[in-house]
């Protein structure tokens, strides 16, 4: 079932209506206002009466530069999206807001993609892929040094993961919506966008060899985050999640506390908890598969590494306000 | 050569042609969320939705067919949804022969459901975007409080795309003249293709961003001060807004009804 549907999965990343359920579609609106107005004064503050303008004019660009493929072996064509591109070259700010426009068009002017699923559209297609973008473009950069090779690996990775990410989060909030299995809907979709990835990495890294070259003082991606004990953090992340791929192999046999709960027998004067979220280390809709001890997996890594930096920041700014006073 | 932006919008004069702008937006979006709330199942309720914009065919003066046609935009991602056949529990109807997955009732009625609200929605979609310029229809978004400058954003790109459009084409043009084409993809490695390609698109990045710089300043120099003026549009009357409410009214009784019997 798994290869047919890669061969079904849609190759475009732009929801119809009708594809979402209701309450996923008002969560995207809710999650792309709040995006987009925190976008709108991130960038007010970066470029003033310029920004518009500007960002017009680029997103016509990027619709445009979607236009330009060139052809792949099987038959089909490459072609850009841009997220990741446009928050290298813009910053992720900027980009969300040109995204934003292009994926806002798109749907009003020509119908490819719905008008009540536009908040996921543009959280997909506009938010993740620069954010994506931006971040690992910066990591990668800062990590590899910098010459020219480092630049390819980037911005290759960069426009891959961006397009991975998307068609990720695209396969989720169909799951969620009930309208195709997530043990279909996240394999096919992650499959087929690998390759489309590909297309897209690579011109995101030849457009970025060509825009560094002629005017390099137009990207700001080149001065992106990388501080040595940040690079610790994300290479630490990464490590974790990939670790939760290896969950299905752990070993079924219950732990020490457990086993001699079950020989003495107060096992079953243990409570159940008052509510259960990932119960048993499964998702509630995927049932007692591997796919599900992976996503609880993953869900649960990035739930503790949110914790550690939210309580990380509270420490760091508290520090600075007592040492700025004292 | 140009580029041919395939806009939708077809001039005229019909009642729904000069319906206020702002009316048309909230009726359609107010239309596609009723359509979203049938209930999965409620299949008789779909043929009355889409008598909904049948009528609504009816008062812009057009031909049915050319919105069937634009329509068919949202079928590829039907295949999303196709798996919902052979995965969702219920009656066996039928088998396919060399796989042995079977299709169920409920599969089917779910599949068919999803298809049939899509189908709908993106018809009064087209409807509204063949029946509404598209500066009105911005200026209907501003109305409706999107945001000023992402509108500004919006039509500055609307105003941008047929310019640069007709760059990429150039850019594709001089890019044929100067290849052989001896296989049919345009010669080299797949990776030669992807550099030639992305410094396309670098370069039509550079002309656009240096190109904004000057419609900055041009725009300046004749009193931009980071607002589109415009001038005041007719007031909204209440004939108006009864022609927008009524559609959407029967649309949310018709979901009434189908809330009620089928869940």
């Amino acid at each position: 079932m798994m290869h047919v549907g890669v061969l079904l999965a849609p190759r475009q990343l732009h929801i119809p209506d009708g594809f979402l359920s209701v309450p996923v579609a008002v969560a995207g609106w809710v999650l792309t206002v709040l995006v987009v107005a925190l976008a709108l004064r991130k960038t007010r503050d970066q470029l003033g009466e310029r920004q518009v303008p500007l960002m017009g004019v680029l997103a016509a660009a990027v619709f445009a530069g979607q236009m330009l493929n060139f052809t792949i072996p099987g038959g089909t064509s490459g072609h850009l999206l841009g997220g990741a591109l446009v928050a290298v070259i813009l910053g992720p700010w900027a980009a969300v807001l040109v995204m934003t426009a292009v994926v806002a068009i798109q749907a009003l002017l020509f119908q490819d993609g719905g008008l009540l699923v536009l908040g996921f559209n543009i959280i997909n297609m506009g938010v993740l892929t620069a954010f994506t973008g931006y971040f690992v473009y910066g990591f990668l950069k800062a990590t590899s040094g910098d010459n020219r090779r480092s630049l390819f690996v980037a911005g290759f990775v960069g426009g891959w993961l961006s397009v991975m990410v998307g068609a990720i989060a695209t396969a989720v909030e169909l799951a969620v919506s009930g309208t195709s299995p997530l043990g279909i809907a996240l394999p096919a979709m992650a499959g087929v966008h690998a390759l489309i990835g590909v297309g897209e990495g690579l011109l995101t890294v030849f457009a970025l060899s060509f825009i560094t070259t002629t005017r390099p003082d137009l990207v700001v991606g080149e001065a992106a985050p990388g501080k040595a004990s940040a690079r610790w953090v994300w290479i630490g992340l990464v490590v974790a999640l990939a670790l939760t791929l290896l969950a299905p192999l752990a070993s079924p046999y219950a732990d020490g506390l457990e086993s001699v709960a079950e020989r003495t027998g107060f096992l079953d004067a243990g409570l159940d908890a008052p509510y259960q979220i990932l119960p048993d280390y499964t998702v509630p809709f995927l049932g007692e598969t591997g796919l599900s001890t992976i996503v609880a997996g993953m869900i649960g890594t990035l739930v503790v590494f949110l914790v550690g930096w939210l309580v990380a920041r509270v420490v760091r700014s508290r520090r600075a306000a007592a040492s700025s006073s004292g | 050569m140009h580029y041919h932006v395939a806009d939708h919008y077809i001039e005229s004069t019909s009642p729904l042609h000069r319906l206020d702008a702002r009316v048309k937006v909230a009726a359609a979006i107010l239309l596609i969320l009723s359509v979203s709330l049938t209930p999965l199942g409620a299949l008789p309720a779909y043929p009355l939705l889409w008598a909904i914009l049948l009528v609504g065919v009816a008062l812009s003066r057009m031909s049915y067919w050319m919105v069937f046609k634009r329509s068919l935009v949202a079928l590829p991602f039907a295949t999303a949804a196709i798996t919902l056949l052979f995965t969702v529990p219920g009656r066996e109807l039928a088998r396919l022969p060399l796989v042995g997955w079977t299709i169920s009732d409920a599969g089917l009625v779910r599949f068919v459901s999803i298809m049939l609200k899509s189908w709908i929605s993106v018809q009064v979609a087209v409807l509204m975007a063949m029946t509404t310029h598209f500066t009105d229809l911005l200026w209907a978004l501003g109305a409706l409080k999107v945001p000023g400058v992402l509108v500004s954003i919006i039509s500055f790109m609307y105003r941008y795309i047929f310019v640069l459009a007709d760059e990429a084409l150039r850019l594709t043009r001089a890019r044929e003249a100067r290849s052989a084409d001896p296989d049919g993809t345009g010669g080299g490695t797949v990776v030669w293709r992807a550099r030639v390609t992305g410094g396309m698109i670098g370069n039509l990045f550079l002309r656009s961003y240096e190109r904004s710089e000057r419609v900055y300043q041009a725009m300046v120099a004749r009193g931009y001060q980071g607002q589109m003026r415009q001038l005041e549009p007719p007031p909204l009357t209440p004939a108006q807004l009864a022609l927008g409410a009524l559609p959407v009214l029967a649309a949310l009784a018709i979901v009434v009804y189908a809330v009620l019997s089928w869940s």
